[in-house]
């Protein structure tokens, strides 16, 4: 048996035993759209609100619940009825669990098609594939979020590894085709659609002579692309357009009533902001300066609302994707100006994911493991990619831990986190020369912080006082992790990178 | 002692930790799953009785621990194991006390089961792993002084090994001392340290009565070490030595119940209760298979069933001791271990199915040298306690530590993979001599298709258990069907673990 399906049991297994675990309203959320899309005909889907939580995803995702809701109906069909709201009888949280842990499937096969790209000996348990196994489908941040918390982030990503692994082999049409599928699945990605799209442009719509600087369009390609991209997007939407509820499909998808920050404030640079603000609230008191508002209601408080800030200027949506589509550009032009070079692209891939991640609008923590998941198929191949990876996984898996909240995942939070630092500080290959004294001071305090969360501000006797103190030194510490990785990639990708692996061009 | 090694084992190696890492990550998941008697009134189960014996020993004088009084109902889980038991139930009672005096009420604590007290109790068992099971664990392996890649085998069997997750974590007990406390004396023996192995036996038996199934190779072991040395002084001297550590350690455990008579005399009968019957439910032992054809506890009187079980273990405890005393080598004491243990579960009165877990720790640390029958029989000694882990909910946590635990293991080892077995080098014990070149591996021809027939047969009976009621006639037929089979594997092993330590097997028949 092929290795790496001996992980994927190993891990099933692992996550068969969580089926009992802390499950987030995300459950209730899922099993709402089982609901929704099992009971109500397609009108009904994106204008339905008998529950709080709607459908916010795109149309594929619902067709993917609504396959699962035929499956459903054999575990306990009142899931399945619209009005049951927080129904979770014991057949449907064996039901959703094992939908999730199955999805997983789709994991094992991306890895699968990556872990031929990644070159390496090593005996049967420390070959690439295993290794590479090891970390994704038995990531921290994807167990913690997937099968304790409760999403279908392993699904997702594996059809994002999937299109990446036909991009290494120059099949252009089917990484698009996978690309816009997982589009219609979680309009996330959108976040990523700038580095396919300078890619494809490069590298199949265009061709430049060797030597010369003149694209030549490829009209025969870039026609080709366009019907495969505009055919699975109108399959998707072409039902909802028909009903002229395309508008409805944008509000829901796009609800930028949300604040600036989730509550949990994701560990990006807006953690900062709201810390100046917040700073400049606390000195202007102290001055005796008047504050306007209430903005000095707490943000870390549980619920999703809008952020204020009192004194530096509120920032809008717009001005969050400016700021994104602005840090993604040095890597979108590196990248075009690497043709045909796998390694890169997934480089691109990566930045784009953190550079959204760290100024997006409304960002959820979990969508730091966009970047951190596929980073593994790097961090495998070079020194320098895999220490970086050592540190952001780290951060990650520790800024995701308030996720499951109560005590009872205390262990597993720490557990988790730490197995899974261990595992690729001896499995990745080795950089030269030893890691400087702020890498390992950096990780040091990671599992201090991640202890002071768990129990240590609890042990302290501060439980009354400053509840906010734990996710707020969480965000903070995890935040600087993040930002450096990202700088360090940049830095890594614009003047270290030498040839990455050739695509063969067909 | 133990952080001692710790620290030598860290610098040497830090997968170890990755290894202890994931077994308490299990252990953790395990817990998440029901345990036993949950929501089962009036009496529960195991987990209300170790919560029990924390509200008494909290609130109650020791005189009374094991006193039937008013306050202390010796009928409603009584204390039933050696004062170390006491001690510990009294120091996790204390910490209860702290963190919610609920926990432990005289009286009004009975049957609870709310979340943050099964969060605690949960924590004593992770944390009693974490302080004696998994050290002791690390220990042993690195005693065993072989390569890493033998080391790091040897401690992901002991720390993964399913029957023991199930039952501590998921059932609840708290076995993973008593023979974490074996596994270290094991461990200090191989190192030379006799006395300390002695103390910490002792320890062990102080711990579990149930321990009484090892002690016979462990004096056995002990005395022909001592019977070996070059001079006579040096025998008493060491006889000395191993004689006063462990009455040392008796004597401080048992001090406070020493100062009157009559509390030893009555630990003494809570401890050995001969008015219990042969056997109490489904076990998969001899008596209990023959009962099915031949109803022993009907035809036959208390005092001569005793008899009975007492020659037949007796009988059968006397080769592999005698060897031992003979040629105390350590294989030889684990070897011992493994059959007295099994000995006494086939033979002996009043045993659990809980009990097979002390034939399958020995079984366990002999991995190295006998990697497929070991893994074989560690699956077995789980998969028998089916009955008992259906009754608690348990079933899936069974099946996916069981497949974890076997999928880890051929990973680790290749031990079901015909190919990689032939290519890679094998494991020889030290009894059997080396012949060069490449071993021809009749166990892959017949042994690891006969694994998989065993545990699909324990698969359909499991299956069939839970979908199918048994007909009227037999209400246990399920439970019975499950024991009879495991008896046929149990006495399988028995024969075979004999063969092994009486060398029948030469190397034209390879062990595995």
């Amino acid at each position: 048996m092929d290795s790496i399906y001996e992980v994927f049991i190993l891990t099933s297994c692992l996550k068969l035993l969580l089926i009992p675990a802390y499950r987030s309203t995300d459950f209730e959320v899922h099993r709402n759209w089982l609901a929704i899309t099992h009971s109500l005909p397609l009108e009904q889907w994106y204008t339905e609100s008998t529950s709080e939580w709607t459908l916010d995803y795109p149309p594929l995702f619902a067709w993917f619940e609504y396959c699962l809701s035929q499956l459903a109906a054999f575990f306990d069909p009142r899931m399945l009825e619209v009005q049951n709201l927080n129904y979770a009888s014991p057949a449907t949280i064996l039901f959703q669990r094992l939908t999730v842990i199955a999805s997983d499937f789709v994991l094992l096969v991306g890895v699968k098609k990556c872990a031929d790209t990644v070159p390496g000996q090593g005996t049967y348990l420390t070959s690439p594939r295993v290794r590479l196994a090891a970390l994704t489908l038995g990531s921290a941040g994807l167990i913690m979020v997937d099968h304790i918390h409760f999403q279908y982030n392993g699904l997702l990503i594996g059809l994002l590894l999937i299109s990446y692994a036909h991009m290494t082999q120059g099949r252009f049409l089917k990484s698009a085709f996978f690309f816009t599928v997982l589009l219609n699945m979680k309009h996330i990605f959108l976040y990523l659609a700038p580095a396919y799209f300078v890619f494809l442009l490069r590298n199949y719509c265009v061709t430049i002579p060797a030597g010369g600087w003149l694209p030549r369009p490829q009209l025969a390609n870039t026609a080709k692309l366009g019907l495969v991209v505009l055919g699975v997007f109108g399959l998707s939407l072409a039902p909802f357009a028909a009903l002229g509820q395309l508008p409805q499909l944008v509000s829901r998808l796009f609800p930028f009533k949300r604040g600036l920050c989730h509550a949990y404030w994701a560990p990006n640079l807006w953690v900062f902001y709201n810390l100046a603000d917040k700073l400049a609230v606390f000195g202007a008191r102290r001055l005796g300066v008047s504050v306007p508002g209430s903005a000095a209601a707490s943000m870390t408080g549980g619920l999703v609302q809008d952020v204020e800030h009192a004194l530096l200027p509120a920032v809008r949506p717009a001005a969050t994707f400016a700021l994104s589509a602005a840090a993604m550009l040095p890597a979108l032009v590196t990248l075009w100006r690497r043709p045909a070079d796998a390694a890169a692209f997934l480089r691109a891939l990566v930045q784009c994911a953190l550079c959204s991640f760290l100024l997006g609008w409304h960002v959820h923590e979990k969508a730091v493991l966009l970047a951190v998941v596929p980073l593994a198929v790097l961090a495998l191949r070079s020194g320098p990619e895999a220490r970086l990876y050592l540190l952001l996984s780290a951060a990650a898996h520790v800024s995701l831990g308030p996720l499951l909240f109560g005590g009872r995942e205390a262990p597993a939070r720490l557990l988790l986190a730490g197995l899974h630092a261990g595992y690729a500080a001896q499995a990745l290959p080795a950089a030269a020369g030893p890691p400087s004294r702020a890498y390992t001071g950096y990780l040091a305090g990671l599992a201090a912080v991640a202890v002071y969360d768990v129990i240590g501000h609890r042990a302290l006797g501060l439980d009354g006082r400053w509840p906010f103190l734990p996710l707020l030194v969480t965000s903070l510490y995890c935040a600087v992790g993040v930002v450096c990785c990202w700088l360090a990639l940049y830095w890594h990708m614009l003047f270290r990178v030498e040839g990455g692996q050739k695509i063969k061009v067909r | 002692m133990v952080i001692i090694a710790v620290q030598r084992a860290l610098k040497m190696d830090s997968r170890y930790l990755l290894v202890l890492g994931l077994g308490l990550l299990l252990r953790w998941a395990v817990s998440l799953h029901p345990h036993s008697g949950q929501r089962k009134p009036p009496m529960f189960g195991d987990y209300e009785a170790q919560r029990h014996w924390m509200e008494v020993t909290h609130n109650l004088p020791l005189a009374d621990w094991y006193r039937n009084t008013t306050d202390n109902d010796l009928l409603y889980w009584g204390l039933d194991y050696p004062p170390l038991t006491a001690y510990h139930s009294y120091l996790c009672g204390a910490v209860a006390a702290r963190v919610d005096p609920s926990f432990v009420a005289l009286h009004a604590s009975r049957g609870l089961e709310t979340p943050e007290h099964r969060l605690f109790m949960r924590a004593t068992v992770l944390v009693a792993d974490l302080l004696v099971f998994l050290p002791a664990a690390l220990w042993f392996a690195v005693a065993l002084r072989r390569s890493r890649a033998v080391t790091l085998t040897v401690l992901a069997v002991l720390v993964l090994y399913p029957g023991l997750l199930l039952i501590d974590h998921g059932h609840f007990q708290y076995n993973g001392v008593s023979l974490g406390l074996m596994v270290a004396a094991a461990a200090a023996l191989l190192g030379r340290r006799d006395a300390t192995g002695a103390a910490l036996f002792s320890l062990a038996l102080n711990y579990k009565q149930m321990e009484l199934y090892h002690a016979l190779p462990f004096f056995c072991y002990l005395l022909g070490t001592c019977l070996r040395q070059r001079t006579w002084a040096a025998s008493v001297g060491k006889l000395a030595k191993i004689g006063a550590a462990t009455v040392l350690t008796f004597g401080l455990v048992w001090l406070p119940f020493l100062v009157d008579a009559q509390r030893a005399v009555e630990v003494g009968a809570r401890l050995f209760p001969f008015n219990r019957g042969l056997f109490e439910d489904k076990v998969a032992n001899f008596w209990c298979s023959l009962s099915v054809v031949y109803k022993v506890k009907q035809l036959h009187s208390v005092a001569a069933i005793a008899s009975m079980c007492l020659s037949t273990t007796a009988l059968f405890l006397l080769p592999t001791n005698l060897l031992l005393l003979a040629d105390p080598t350590p294989h030889n004491l684990l070897l011992s271990l493994l059959n007295s243990a099994l000995t006494f579960f086939l033979f002996s009165f009043q045993v659990h199915e809980k009990s097979i877990l002390l034939a399958a720790l020995p079984a366990a640390m002999l991995f190295p040298d006998y990697p497929l029958s070991s893994l074989w029989f560690l699956l077995a000694s789980t998969l028998s306690m089916l009955p008992l882990l259906l009754k608690d909910d348990l079933l899936l946590a069974t099946v996916a530590t069981t497949v974890f635990f076997t999928v880890a293991v051929n990973m680790a080892t290749g031990v079901l993979d015909a190919g990689r077995r032939a290519a890679a080098p094998k494991q020889r014990s030290r009894l059997t001599t080396t012949s060069g070149g490449p071993p021809a591996d009749p166990c892959s021809r017949w042994a690891v298709p006969a694994l998989y027939l065993s545990l699909t047969g324990y698969a359909v009976l499991a299956l069939t258990s839970v979908t199918v009621s048994p007909p009227e006639r037999y209400p246990d037929l399920w439970p019975v069907l499950v024991s009879l089979y495991s008896f046929a594997h149990f006495a399988g092993f028995f024969l075979y673990y004999h063969l092994i330590q009486f060398q029948f097997f030469d190397e034209k028949f390879k062990v595995c």
